[in-house]
This record gives structure tokens, sequence and C-alpha cells, in this order.
């Protein structure tokens, strides 16, 4: 269940945080648990389990699954309002990183970014794993205090007046972002309205996309 | 603390780099690092709060240079001693030498669905009424403890509103150190980002943070 971003279209400097020290990690973590199995600690078929879940079971779809829902919805979306964790368990996401869910609306006058200052607090059970640069200083530092040059190297630039709301997750609530609904999409159907959202728009870096025949 | 770890509002990192069609993970490591985090979770030796610590206490050079899988593999290492489960030198050679702590659980693959689906929620009974209504104006405190916080730098002492009151949550301050969970209300508490970062603040911003109710006091 890849998320693709599509409305990504930049370039940027490499320098990735994600490419340090690949062999030495590859060596100490595979000594870790050839230890921790060895004093029979760990299952090495559970990490198997828990990488498969995230690589194939629990991803961007689900908090997509939600927005459509919320977009098609007005019940759906007063619940998610009142009880967000309720809202979204009713949908069958339920767990790790997502036990206390909030949502937050995009609308005309405000648009919503989420992060995490102080590690990386992320909505697993919606969204899956957060991507490196969630996790990196770059975003983590200048989120909070320049969130729309943030959004400009996201390739998003929002109107002058439009204000931006800032949610730091620095409890065990996570966050996710509904995105305004695109024109054009009247009628169109939630597995439709879903194709049209982003894991980025879900965290705020970006909104969701115009249906292909409204652009 | 004021670690490595309390990013708002640092500067010098630079541009983010999001990557198009990213994948979950970069190398087979980060796979291993992320099971054998959540399977070291399970033990019930330690809870998120020692866990974000341990993560915390890296030194600063070391953090910042480091990948975020790499952190966490830190994390457990320490963990892992402290808590019996690894000696330092079974730790260098890969190989187990001693008999160790014996863990509440080992996570088994047939248990993991039923773990992750589950979670861990952290909301708790509370013992008093919220201090604090919604409106209301309040304070964060103006401290520097050595030990764990999740009042970061950027918001202490500052004056904010009380947007909402989330519920009781267990005290990461205090869970961290093994001194309980002693819940408090948690409080979603907004700031102008004027108020936090003074003069040539965006003037359309706020932010806000999840305040613990130690955390807060009346203007």
């Amino acid at each position: 269940m890849r998320d693709h971003d599509d409305e990504h279209d930049h370039s940027h400097a490499c320098g990735h945080d994600h490419d340090n020290h690949y062999s030495d990690m590859q060596a100490r973590v595979k000594a870790l648990e050839t230890l921790l199995t060895e004093k029979g600690l760990i299952d090495p078929a559970a990490i198997d389990a828990i990488v498969e879940t995230y690589e194939t079971k629990v991803g961007p779809r689900n908090g997509a699954h939600v927005v459509a829902r919320a977009w098609s919805d007005p019940d759906f979306t007063d619940w998610l309002k009142r009880d967000a964790t309720a809202a979204i368990s009713s949908l069958g996401y339920t767990g790790r990183q997502g036990e206390h869910m909030r949502a937050v609306f995009n609308t005309a006058e405000t648009h919503n970014l989420v992060v995490c200052t102080l590690c990386s607090c992320y909505p697993w059970s919606v969204l899956g794993l957060p991507p490196v640069w969630y996790k990196a200083p770059a975003y983590r530092s200048r989120a909070v205090i320049d969130p729309r040059g943030v959004l400009a190297e996201f390739g998003l630039t929002l109107p002058e007046d439009k204000k931006i709301r800032v949610w730091d997750s620095t409890a065990e609530l996570r966050y996710l972002v509904i995105p305004e609904r695109p024109e054009g999409t009247e009628g169109m159907d939630e597995q439709t309205l879903a194709g049209l959202v982003s894991r980025d728009a879900m965290i705020g870096t970006a909104v969701a996309r115009k249906p292909e025949s409204a652009t | 603390m004021n670690g490595p770890h309390d990013l708002g509002g640092q500067m010098g990192f630079g541009p983010v780099a999001p990557e198009k069609d990213e994948p979950y993970f970069h190398a087979e490591w980060e796979k291993r690092a992320l099971g054998i985090t959540l399977s070291c979770g399970a033990f019930g030796a330690w809870n998120i709060d020692e866990s974000r610590h341990a993560r915390e206490n890296i030194p600063p050079a070391d953090y910042l240079a480091a990948s975020y899988y790499e952190i966490w593999i830190r994390g457990i290492d320490k963990l892992l001693e402290r808590h019996g489960f690894a000696t330092r030198a079974e730790l260098l050679s890969g190989h187990a030498q001693q008999a160790g702590a014996v863990p509440k659980r080992v996570l088994k693959a047939e248990m993991v669905p039923g773990v992750l689906a589950k979670g861990g929620p952290c909301d708790r009974p509370a013992k008093t009424a919220p201090l604090f209504a919604v409106g209301e104006t309040v304070k964060t405190k103006n401290f520097n403890p050595v030990t764990h916080t999740r009042l970061p730098r950027y918001a202490r002492a500052r004056t904010g509103m009380v947007e909402a009151v989330q519920g009781a949550f267990v005290f990461p301050d205090d869970n961290a150190h093994g001194r309980g969970e002693n819940p408090q209300w948690l409080y979603t508490i907004v700031f102008d980002g004027e108020e936090i970062w003074g003069e040539g603040a965006d003037p359309t911003l706020t932010v806000s943070i999840d305040a613990w109710e130690s955390y807060l006091e009346p203007a």
C-alpha cells in the first residue's frame, strides 16, 4: 500500500538523513537480533510479522478512507469532530500510535499542519510508518517557526491571508488533517475520493488533489 | 530535559528533503530495528516514556548525526542493559554469555496482530476535577529539568489559551523515571505565533501543544 505523493515535483539537495552508517548499522542490528534470539527474548518471526504489517496492511490508504468518508457523510464528520478515536475505530483502524486520535479540519480560512518537535509522534494506525523527512531535524525544527517556508519546500504555497495552525504532538494524541474537499468532486464515490488524498495531505504538507477532469 | 531531541525553533538544519515515492524502509536493518524495538517493548519492562528518555539522552552530536532507527537502536541498547536483559559485553559481542532478566512476555509471531491492533492506551481515570477550563488564559511554567518532560523549550513561560480539555493521561515526567503513572489532566493550549517567536513571527500562525496540568499556571 504505497503512497504516491505525485504533487511533489521538485528537486532538492541530496544528503538524506537515512543514509548514515549503513554497513555499521547492518552489522550492529544483526548482532543485536542474534543476541536476543539466543537469549530467547525475541522471536525473529514476530519481527517478520511486524514488518509485514507495516509494509502491507497499515498505511496511508487507511487515512484516505477516513477522509473520503468524512467528505461523503456529514454524520461521520460530526462523529470525527466529537470523538475521532471512536469514529476511526468504526472503520477498523485501531491500535499502536492511534490509541487517541484527533481529526483537524482544513477550512477556507485555516490550514492545519502536524509535527512532533520532540520525537516523531505520528498516527501509525491511519498513516502507517512516518517518512524520513517527518522524523528528521529540518522538519521538526522548522514546522513550528516557519511553516510557510516548510510548505514551500513541498511545493505548496498558501494564500498570504490563510491562517496556519500547527499542531505539535507533545502528548499521546495523534492528529489527522482532514483536507478540504476539492471542487469538481460532486457525486464521486468514496473510493474515487480516497484516491485524491495523499499521505502528505493528511499531515498538512499538501492539499487534496483535484480530479483530473478539473486540472 | 533540554536534549538534542527538543528541536522546535532551532535553525541550521537546511531544507526539508521530501523523497518522491519514499519506501517504508531504506535498508533491511531498518526493518529489523523496528521489529526488535517493538518486540523488546513487549517485555513490559519499560514504558514509552522511559524509552523516549533513553533516546533523548544520546549525546547531541551523536543524536543529530544518527538516522532515526539508529537512534532507536542506541536507545534499546541502553534499556536492555539497564533492565538486566543483556550485559555490555553481550551487546558488544552479539552473543549470549549469561542468563539475564526474564521478561513478562516474549512477543511471538502469532501475537503480533493482536498486540499492534490493541496498542497501549494512555488515558486514565482522573482523581480530581480539571483546574483549568476551555477559553481560560494560562501560562506555561518555566522549568529546565534534567529529567524527562514533554513541555518543549519553545513553549515554556508563554501565555496561551486552553482550547480543549482532553481527559486525564499518564504523566510522562514521572512515568519515564519509575515514579508511577500519576495521571493528570491534559489540555490543548494554543499560542499566537508572536507570543512564541516574537518580532518577525508569521502573523497568521498559531501553534498548539498538548500540556499536562502541572505544566500550567493561571495567567
